[in-house]
């Protein structure tokens, strides 16, 4: 039976072999680490600021590595937008690093005006996004990230799934000219890719194909995990589901999305994020406009987080795998 | 240039922004009359090293401005100063121009940040500093503030960055007018002592008559041979200089004339205050 359900598996794309048994854990932000070393090789304009979050964001990796590239900030995230503009603008390739809640929280301002508006080629990066933060409680858990960031022009918006593919996304957004916005996470979470898996800004990649499959999940950053866990249960209820892995929220892989839509005719977003805006958001805007079908959206539901261990938020604030099988069903049962 | 053609150009500045305005029909008065004399100094005193016909030339002094609501005098030095034509002028504030009613990067040659919400300019110039050590290039970056925009925390901010790292190739020149747009700065929200706290911040600071273009040149020229620190100047002006019932009044920060009072400010500005007969007229 096992064997069976890792066939739904998408091996073109070479997952982790060991995904539903025993996935090696680490968290998105060590890849972030990794991709700013691997970037800073590649091209010596690369430069890292943080502002006084260091470890934690993980650029003292960079800054281990490449002392003379490396930019204290202090806690002044607004100043931390606007340096990054000016080195931009003179030929670098910045990458800033806080957490979500202050970048682009903090300075949204910035990043519309020095960043986007003066279309610079600054990568803003959020560690700590979502509920899963845990502990620390709802002022850092960042929420809103997504919206904010997909509703400026210029920006390209990625929430990479897991640690390997964050070490992509990072190298990848050093090579494109202009704005990015990347999201990250605090908590070790499931590493779903492989060296061997493709990433594409502007690609979404389907991860779980079964034959004939009834509904569709999209999902972005480490709840892909959840997604794939979901998909893999409802097999056993004889719901056959396919997940789409959309790392990149902005520009939105609209081909992928119709395409799987008009496959499997009901959609559930999945993110840890407000549903107001995010990831779900723009999935609906580029289906409705193209191909209307029901879609269920699991993500915050107007409300802050609070203190608590990330799988319990998750569960208490509708994130769950739970609650991810119930919008799949709830969304067949709206299939015409 | 001798002083006297310096002086004149100032004047052709400030008779530029009056036209431009009254074309356009909204914007800001005060600070663009005031800035004219810096704004020639920098671009006509010998003191920037820029090259009009190839506005992206690496080794170019940056002028970064901050306080984007005064561009009007931006664009019409940039005009003067041979990098887009003159009649584009007219264009401000119009749909379709490159002459935005606050600076876009990227659409006019000349302009090297977008800026219009206040207190973002200096974090822009200090970036383009550092990327300028880092490189080892020998570009001086200036950047033109206002003084209400120190209401804003990034400001400060920004200025205790440029002070730790010992910013030398950054030039901060300050609007020191006295006016935003509720009134008087020490009214609103004090300022005061702005040499002390920049001084407090690791800055040299030098205080200027910003409406004597020697002296412009001249604090410029000193800012060149400080090493070690940011330099602040404190560039003390007349809001609304060259015409005498838009001077020193707050009411007249963020609103253009209409065309009457434009006719009398340009018969002032022609007449040099009536000392003379105008050429024009």
């Amino acid at each position: 039976m096992e064997k069976i359900i890792k066939n739904m598996l998408n091996h073109k794309i070479k997952l982790a072999e060991n995904l539903f048994e025993k996935p090696e854990m680490k968290a998105t932000r060590d890849g972030y680490g990794e991709g700013l070393v691997l970037a800073g090789k590649e091209n010596k304009d690369v430069v890292v600021l943080c502002a006084d979050l260091t470890d934690s964001t993980r650029s003292i990796v960079f800054q281990k590595e490449f002392p003379e590239r490396f930019i204290e900030i202090g806690i002044a995230e607004q100043n931390m937008a606007g340096i990054a503009a000016g080195l931009a603008v003179s030929g670098k390739i910045p990458f800033i690093s806080t957490y979500a809640v202050f970048c682009p929280g903090r300075n949204w301002d910035q990043i519309r005006v020095n960043v986007c508006y003066n279309n610079a080629n600054v990568k803003l990066t959020g560690a700590h996004s979502g509920v899963s933060v845990g502990p620390d409680g709802a002022t850092h858990q960042a929420l809103e990230d997504i919206a904010i960031t997909r509703c400026l022009p210029n920006v390209v918006v990625l929430a990479p799934c897991d640690a390997i593919e964050t070490r992509k996304a990072t190298l990848a957004a050093s090579k494109i000219q202009g704005p990015v916005y990347l999201r990250f996470a605090r908590e070790k979470t499931a590493v779903i890719t492989t060296d061997r898996t493709p990433f594409e800004i502007g690609k979404a990649e389907i991860f779980y194909e079964p034959e004939n499959p009834q509904a569709l999940i999209i999902a972005c950053g480490p709840l892909v995990y959840k997604s794939l866990i979901a998909a893999k249960e409802l097999e056993k209820d004889g719901i056959k589901v396919m997940v789409v892995n959309s790392h990149t929220i902005k520009p939105i892989d609209e081909k992928t999305i119709i395409e799987a839509a008009k496959i499997c005719g009901v959609v559930v977003s999945v993110e840890d994020h407000q549903i107001m805006g995010g990831m779900g958001s723009a999935v609906a805007e580029v289906l409705a406009k193209n191909y209307p079908v029901p879609q269920e959206f699991i993500g915050m539901r107007n409300s802050f987080g609070e203190s608590g261990q990330p799988e319990e938020l998750l569960e208490k604030y509708g994130m769950g795998v739970k609650d991810i099988k119930e919008a799949v069903k709830k969304a067949l049962k709206r299939k015409k | 240039m001798t002083e006297k053609e310096l002086k004149k150009i100032a004047n052709i500045i400030r008779e530029d922004i009056i036209e431009m305005l009254v074309e356009a029909g909204s914007g800001h008065s005060a600070g663009p009359l005031g800035m004219a004399d810096v704004f020639t100094a920098l671009f006509f005193g010998d003191v920037l090293n820029y090259n009009s016909k190839n506005p992206e030339w690496p080794e170019r002094d940056r002028v970064v401005l901050s306080n984007g609501h005064i561009c009007p005098v931006f664009y019409a030095t940039l005009a003067l100063a041979g990098y887009f034509p003159k009649e584009e002028l007219k264009t401000l504030r119009k749909i379709g121009t490159r002459l935005q009613g606050h600076p876009h990067r990227g659409s006019l040659p000349g302009i090297e940040n977008a800026s219009g919400p206040l207190g973002q300019g200096l974090s822009q110039a200090i970036g383009m500093a550092l990327a300028a050590k880092m490189d080892k290039k020998k570009s001086q970056i200036y950047c033109l503030t206002s003084d209400g925009e120190h209401d804003e925390g990034q400001t400060w901010e920004a200025i205790m960055f440029a002070g730790k790292n010992k910013l030398d190739n950054l030039t901060e020149i300050m609007d020191r007018n006295n006016i935003q747009i509720d009134g008087f700065t020490e009214d609103v929200m004090p300022l005061e002592p702005l040499r002390e706290k920049y001084e407090a911040f690791n800055w040299h600071v030098l205080e200027i008559d910003g409406n004597n273009i020697e002296a412009v040149i001249a604090g410029v020229n000193e800012a060149k041979a400080i090493f070690e620190k940011p330099v602040l100047i404190i560039a003390h002006t007349i809001p609304g200089k060259g015409v005498d019932f838009m001077e020193f009044d707050p009411a007249w920060h963020g609103v253009p004339p209409n065309k009457e009072q434009a006719k009398e400010a340009l018969h002032q500005l022609r007449t040099l205050g009536g000392k003379i007969t105008g050429e024009h007229e």
